[in-house]
């Protein structure tokens, strides 16, 4: 097989699992705005607050250690105590339970009726205020989060493939268990929501709230819910991102590339997330690799909302979505 | 027939019990405007009880407060002989009051057999966690949620449809289906807003007989709202007759239909 087309084909491959993180975030996104109409702002810093939360239970760290020092003189850091990640991951998705309350109770309740776009400024100020929260709970320096999960080079894969073509490919461990786990996820959600009680009200929700109320539905119970699960989607990204490159504030940004993913995918549409999700990944990397270097690189930095637009002018609802997204 | 007496036997003989609902000097207003005034009546156990009015009389108002989607500033709602509180629409449904809408509130994305399957959700009595854990409690639930879902498509005559999306029905086969989730929720009292608005005649006969059966087969307690006269006397035991948010006459569709103000406000006016 001729190099470049190995090259194109390795390349292609790591484009498909960075696509399942985008994905995973875009899901998030997808979940809360079927279920309630809002275009959640802030599900980035939300993934941010996960790592944060989920690195600061398993280091024993107290939280708002700073303000608390501040207050009262003291000097405390830590409960000098490690928690182990199984544990410390179920606790931070109880943290994510109780977020998701807050922001049903005391924000989205209110605003139920109001104009799609006020309810877009409702979660910009969220996704401020959680990462003004996120940084005093557990201060704002770069963390390593580590639970656990295989990094580096698969040796088997780039073995195998030496052996095969001569040419060894590079994929990391972590971007494969990435996958799996993204995999697992998305299963779980979609038997969640085909055949449970809960999955079932989600879904009536999602498509006709006055409907839903008839039947028995409690909206603010499916929030809260949705919330919840968009938050523990979420951590699962935090966790992945996080392993990669650490817990830091840029993490939140990622929400930024979740939304050309949207686009292309559509608003509404789970499996569009998971497409449009692979489409950027594959696609920015492929670009990178082959246009890349004749324009003078960092082309990943704006290929995704250059393909966006171009989506956007040919297909404005995305590939999935049932609604013309202007709405928002 | 007794009113005051509670229990009474129908012209067409069937038995009807005591007063299940009872509303109380209801009154609600949407800023300046009152869409219900002081407005008082009762529904008996296994009647059919009908509301007319002119347009804009009150008459879905006034469901939308027993069903819990409005609230009235003033009066009470009894419902089992207790005073209810405030309640939301959804904790309305959990204690047996099913619903259609005017306007058809269906879901669209959805098959008929999932819509009508939503229908059983005050019925699940399953958790995340014992559905996640214990599979066989959730599996026979289901068991017998689609049990009753099949009589009921059975009995609407909607076996046909059942795999089609909701969305892409016809105006009239919507109705219906509302009408069988309703049904799904095994009611103790269905409200139904103008079931059969927008149909022809021979719609009309077909959902005037789906809702006598109803009655007659699960002795559902049904109270509609209907602006065609003829299908009204047809099928209501006792007739709650609203105009400007004011009650102006209450009784069996004979005594409504000579009622003088009955005649002057509705019967003199054109309806589509
Ligand atoms: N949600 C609402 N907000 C403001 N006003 C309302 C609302 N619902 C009803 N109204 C007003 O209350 C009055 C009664 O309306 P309602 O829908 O109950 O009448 P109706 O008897 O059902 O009429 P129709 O035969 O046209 O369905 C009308 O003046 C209507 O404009
Ligand atoms: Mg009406």
């Amino acid at each position: 097989m001729p190099e470049q087309l190995l090259f194109a084909a390795e390349v292609t491959l790591n484009g498909l699992m960075a696509g399942v993180l985008y994905a995973l975030v875009a899901l998030g996104f997808v979940l809360i705005y079927k279920a309630s109409g809002i275009f959640n702002y802030a599900q980035g810093v939300m993934a941010l607050f996960a790592a944060l939360t989920l690195v600061g239970i398993m280091e024993g760290q107290v939280p708002f250690a700073h303000l608390i020092n501040i207050t009262f003189g003291t000097e405390i850091h830590h409960f000098g105590w490690h928690v182990p990640a199984f544990l410390a991951i179920v606790l931070t998705v109880g943290v994510m339970v109780v977020f998701a309350w807050c922001v049903n109770h005391f924000v989205m309740r209110h605003l139920i009726n109001q104009e799609p776009i006020i309810l877009f400024m409702a979660t910009i100020g969220l996704a401020y205020f959680l990462e003004g929260v996120g940084d005093l709970m557990w201060g704002s320096d770069i963390k390593r989060l580590d639970v656990g999960l295989p990094q580096g080079i698969n040796e088997v894969i780039d073995q195998v493939t030496f052996d095969a073509f001569g040419y060894g490919f590079f994929i990391d461990n972590l971007d494969m268990v990435a996958t799996v786990i993204a995999v697992i996820l998305v299963a779980g959600l979609v038997i969640f929501s085909q055949y449970t009680k809960q999955g079932r009200a989600l879904r009536a929700v999602a498509d006709d709230h006055q409907a839903a109320l008839s039947v028995g539905i409690s909206l603010n119970y499916i929030w809260v819910l949705v919330w919840s699960i968009a938050g523990f989607v979420a951590l699962v990204a935090g966790i992945m991102w996080g392993a990669k490159s650490g817990v830091q504030f840029s993490l939140s940004l990622i929400a930024l590339k979740a939304l050309p993913v949207l686009l292309i995918g559509g608003f509404t549409s789970i499996p569009g997330a998971i497409i449009g999700g692979l489409i950027i990944g594959v696609g920015e990397k492929l670009f990178e690799f082959a246009i890349g270097p004749m324009i003078g690189g960092a082309t990943e930095n704006w290929f995704a909302y250059v393909l966006a637009l171009i989506f956007l002018v040919i297909r404005p609802q995305g590939l999935f979505g049932e609604k013309i997204i202007e709405r928002v | 027939m007794n009113q005051m007496a509670g229990n009474y036997i129908t012209e067409d003989g069937r038995k009807i019990g005591g007063v299940i609902m009872e509303m109380k000097h209801i009154t609600l207003r949407f800023g300046g405007v009152v869409a219900i005034k002081d407005i008082s009546f009762d529904i008996h156990e296994g009647e059919i009880r009908a509301i007319i009015g002119p347009n804009g009389a009150g008459k879905s108002s006034m469901l939308n407060v027993i069903s819990g989607f409005y609230h009235p500033q003033e009066g009470e709602v009894w419902f089992h002989g207790a005073k209810r509180p405030p309640m939301k629409p959804y904790q309305v449904a959990e204690q047996g009051i099913a619903r259609t809408f005017q306007n058809i509130a269906l879901f669209d994305g959805m098959s008929v057999l999932d819509n009508i399957m939503t229908g059983r959700l005050t019925h699940m009595k399953t958790g995340i966690l014992a559905q996640a854990l214990w599979k066989g409690a959730a599996e026979r639930e289901e068991v017998t949620n689609r049990e009753v879902v099949e009589k009921i498509i059975d009995f609407l005559e909607i076996q046909h449809i059942r795999k089609t999306p909701v969305g892409r029905l016809p105006y009239g086969l919507k109705k219906r289906v509302e009408l069988a989730r309703a049904l799904a929720a095994e009611p103790k009292l269905l409200l139904l807003d103008e079931p059969m608005a927008g149909m022809n005649v021979e719609e009309k006969e077909d959902m005037s007989r789906y809702i006598l059966d109803t009655n007659d087969e699960f002795g559902t307690t049904i109270a509609l709202i209907e602006h065609d006269m003829g299908v009204v006397m047809d099928l209501s035991d006792r007739v709650v007759v609203m105009d400007y948010g004011q009650k102006i006459g209450d009784g069996t569709p004979d005594e409504v239909r000579n009622n003088q103000q009955v005649i002057d406000a509705y019967l003199g006016v054109a309806h589509d």
